[in-house]
């Protein structure tokens, strides 16, 4: 099963192929089936190879070499490992239920296999960056789903404002690449070789705090940060809202944004071995958690909530990895790919039952036309708010407790950031579901619960959400974290260097307790403010208060950046072109061409026609030749 | 024939050259001077005839036979040319009733 | 004597050549322009030339004249249609020349070196047997060219000159 490895990534790329070429002329039934089918067939092999190897051995296949030149080799390997395994399976099992999913929500669409073309070539390449054996093939499948992520999010191109919001998506993430791509050279200048386990094998040789392993560690963050929308490059995020919510759900919840964190899990011992970088990457990750969480306190559209709830979670897996719980990362990027994926997907459930409305002071009361989508979004919502037995409790208990004992700074704002995240999903749930229904007539008639293809994924994500919860039980309640021990080989060699301490008992269970009282007094007032009394916030800007206004508009930091980068470049790239490129290169060049015209006017003079002229010119040329050959 | 090799002793080349000179500059005169392409013509043959001098005589005064050899050739296209270069003389005048060389001024840039 | 024969002869040779130039009428020109040939003819019997000493008089002066003096005679020219250059241009033509006149002296006179008469060699070699053994071994293939050259100049100078009958 093992030797199988190498069709995992091609199966989807032959569902790109086929449904890209055949586009229309296939029917729409072939095209979703191709498009599901090629997916599962990569869920299986990996399910097969997952179950051969329980042990967690590391395994690695050459398919071929791909760069050979003087002291450069880089050969096209896959490694296969708990940590690559996790991630296979993660995105071809959340990827293959999207695509079942897609085939309702997008049955409409003219631009159908094309989508589908864009989503199986979008598992391809992430299914090389989990893959790859070596940085180089991890920064292949980095830039293409960046470029797919690009073509999805402005999939319906024939609107400029999502245009413009593809294009911010993936010039951000051009940002991160750049120091993306700095961290590899210095990687490759350093230890000669970008294979993971050579490089590790070497880093584990430098000491602590080494200046070229933090530089490294802080470029390949930078990378981390452009690709998992943290503090200051997620603006595009929220943004990138504007493509199909099933793009929103595989792509900016459950897989592409998730690529970050896993290339700093995969890069373990180099950040454990830089202190520095691990500070930062913990204030980063902290400060984009409760930026996050404000920001979604007073978000109006559905999807926008979605949005900076992914980033706020995407800044606690940053977080748990900057205090080095690597375990604890991968922990809580697996229960929020399938909690986020649920809610993304039932918020499509509840746009396409809205006839397309996104905004939630427009619906309400859909607890009794929606009641499959109701149910799995309270699943979703009880998840990602911490509340036991389902999955985010534990994945977010176990972070929180990793951050309890390295800084109690860090700790409160984590709390408190979990605190908002249970407040801001409840307000989203009773606003959409509870009281009575705000929209117009012609919404009201057209509410339907969605179809099977569509609600059996969300069912079959909302059991994952429930029970992947047992798969990181922590110490207090049973001695087998089954993912610690299954993930150990990995970070063996990092958690050689570095400690973490967990609290005691006591103080677990004190945490567990205290947080579980926080979300369900908040889930509480948040009933009382939105479900009986239905605040809403009010449509015009004036009536809004400082607070939030700041948080309405993401504190604007849209703002600055336009005033500070985009605007001066423009600028700048305006001056270029009239004064520099039309005035200065233009007149130079066209300059040189007017000046040879004129002189050849001048010159015309001499070409009189005459015979006369022309015979007394050669007897002056050859009377100077001669001249000359007395002088020289 | 005696009197002929004393002839030639007696008057050194520099002498041969000097005429060549003269007769070439009175023929590049002509071909400044005059206006009527027939006479230009002429000066052109006063030009080739002082080569012609030169040549001959430099091959008298080497021994080498190609110096005359060079000359009988200059010669025959000398008298080439002039067939040609009477030829079109005459066309031009057919076209324009004058043999005026500042006439032909159509090439004027 | 010997002296005096060569520069008798230069001196004719020189004169009649001013006077080709500076004749109003075409027709005079044409005239001394025969006389310069002959004297130029005498030079090459000086040198003991006797072969380009004969050619010279059939083809310079029997065709080449000849044909000079029919064309002017078919074009009816006279010295009442003669154009005249104005003076400065004559000037200026006659200054140049005689500047040209001067760098070609000047040099010959730096040079120097050719004051002195000297032994000649081999007086034979202008009769016309050992002119002719000499045209007919090495240089025979320039030999037929120019008869090619001849044939080429004669075709092209009666297509010329053809009237149009259209």
């Amino acid at each position: 099963m093992l030797k199988l490895v190498g069709l995992i990534p091609l199966f989807p790329l032959l569902g790109f192929l086929i449904n890209g070429i055949a586009n229309k002329r296939m029917p729409k039934a072939w095209v979703g089936i191709i498009g599901s089918a090629s997916i599962f067939f990569s869920f299986l092999i990996s399910l097969g190879i997952f179950l051969s190897t329980p042990n967690g051995e590391v395994n690695t296949f050459d398919l071929f070499s791909w760069i050979n030149v003087a002291g450069l080799q880089i050969p096209f390997s896959f490694l296969v490992d708990p940590l690559s395994m996790i991630m296979l399976l993660i995105i071809t099992g959340v990827g293959f239920l999207i695509h079942v999913y897609s085939i309702g929500y997008m049955h409409h669409d003219e631009g159908f296999a094309r989508y589908f073309a864009y989503l199986n070539l979008f598992v391809f390449f992430m299914l090389l960056l989990v893959l790859g054996s070596n940085y180089a093939i991890m920064f292949i499948g980095w830039e293409g789903v960046g470029l797919c992520s690009y073509l999805l999010i402005g999939f319906w191109f024939k609107n400029t404002a999502y245009n413009n919001a593809a294009k911010k998506a993936f010039i951000m993430n051009r940002i991160g690449d750049l120091g993306f791509l700095l961290g590899l050279f210095l990687i490759y200048t350093t230890f000669g070789t970008i294979n993971y386990k050579s490089v590790m094998v070497q880093a584990a040789g430098f000491t602590t705090g080494d200046v070229t392993i933090t530089a490294i560690a802080l470029l390949l963050f930078i990378g981390a940060m452009g690709k998992s929308a943290q503090l200051p490059l997620y603006t595009w995020l929220p943004d990138a809202m504007a493509g199909p919510t099933p793009v929103s759900a595989l792509i900016h919840a459950a897989t592409m944004v998730t690529a970050g964190i896993y290339m700093i899990a995969r890069s373990s011992l180099l950040y454990v071995l830089s202190p520095i970088a691990m500070q930062t990457i913990t204030i980063v990750g902290m400060l984009t958690a409760i930026v996050a969480a404000i920001i979604a306190l007073t978000q109006t559209d559905i999807k926008k909530v979605l949005a900076y709830s992914t980033v706020s979670q995407l800044g606690y897996m940053f977080v748990a990895l900057g205090v080095g719980s690597f375990t604890g990362a991968v922990f809580h990027l697996m229960t929020h790919a399938f909690f986020k994926a649920l809610l993304f997907l039932g918020a499509g459930s509840v746009i396409h039952a809205m006839s397309g409305e996104q905004d939630m002071r427009n619906m309400g009361g859909l607890k009794k036309t929606l009641p499959i989508t109701f149910l799995t979004i309270l699943i979703g919502t009880l998840a990602i708010s911490g509340l036991p037995p389902f999955a985010g409790f534990f994945s977010k208990d176990e972070i929180l407790a990793a951050t309890f004992n390295y800084s109690p700074v860090v700790f409160s704002v984590m709390a408190i950031t979990s605190v908002l995240t249970a407040f801001y999903m409840f307000r989203m749930l009773f606003l959409t579901f509870y009281s009575s229904f705000r929209g117009s007539s012609e919404q009201a008639k057209h509410l339907h619960e969605s179809p099977k293809n569509m609600t059996i994924p969300l069912i079959i994500l909302a059991v994952c959400a429930t029970f992947a919860g047992f798969l990181g039980l922590p110490e207090v309640f049973s001695e087998h974290h089954l993912l610690k021990s299954f993930l150990a080989p990995v970070f063996i060699l990092a958690d050689a260097k570095m400690f973490v301490a967990t609290p005691s008992h006591t103080v677990e269970y004190g945490i567990m307790i205290g947080s579980l009282i926080a979300v369900l007094a908040v889930a509480y007032y948040a009933f009382i403010r939105y479900s009986k009394k239905v605040y809403l916030l009010p449509q015009q800007e004036e009536a809004l208060s400082v607070w939030q206004k700041i948080s309405y508009n993401k504190f604007y930091l849209d703002e600055i950046y336009f005033a500070l980068i985009t605007n001066p470049i423009n600028k700048l790239g305006a001056y270029l072109h009239q004064i520099v490129d039309r005035a200065g290169i233009d007149g130079l060049v066209n300059g040189a061409g007017r000046l040879a015209l004129a002189g050849s006017k001048r010159i015309k003079t001499l070409q009189t026609g005459y015979t006369g002229f022309y015979i007394f010119a050669m007897v002056l040329g050859i009377l100077f030749i001669m001249l000359l050959n007395f002088f020289i | 024939m005696g009197t002929v090799t004393q002839t030639i002793q007696a008057v050194p080349i520099n002498h041969y050259i000097l005429l060549a000179s003269l007769l070439f500059t009175i023929g590049v005169m002509g071909v400044l001077v005059r206006r009527n392409a027939i006479v230009i013509f002429m000066s052109i043959e006063l030009m080739l005839n002082a080569v012609n001098i030169l040549l001959a005589a430099f091959s008298a005064y080497r021994g080498d036979a190609s110096g005359q050899v060079f000359v009988f050739f200059i010669m025959a296209v000398a008298a080439a040319e002039v067939a040609v270069g009477l030829a079109i003389i005459v066309m031009i005048y057919r076209n324009t009733r004058s043999i005026d060389i500042n006439i032909l001024n159509k090439l004027k840039g | 004597m010997s002296h005096s024969l060569f520069y008798l002869l230069s001196f004719i040779t020189l004169f009649f050549a001013l006077l080709v130039v500076f004749a109003k009428n075409p027709i005079h020109s044409a005239l001394y322009m025969v006389m310069t040939f002959f004297a130029i003819t005498c030079h090459y019997l000086i040198l003991n030339a006797q072969f380009l000493a004969i050619v010279n008089f059939i083809v310079y002066m029997g065709a080449i004249m000849v044909l000079i003096l029919f064309s002017i005679m078919f074009l009816n020219l006279n010295q009442a249609t003669e154009p005249q250059k104005s003076s400065l241009l004559k000037f200026a033509g006659v200054i140049s020349a005689g500047l040209l006149m001067l760098t070609l002296v000047g040099a010959i006179v730096k040079t120097g070196g050719g004051d002195v008469p000297f032994e000649l060699i081999k007086p034979d070699i202008g009769l016309v047997k050992n002119l002719g053994k000499v045209l007919f071994n090495e240089f025979l293939l320039p030999f037929e060219i120019a008869s090619v050259l001849l044939l080429s100049a004669m075709v092209g100078a009666v297509l010329l000159a053809k009237k149009d009958i259209n």
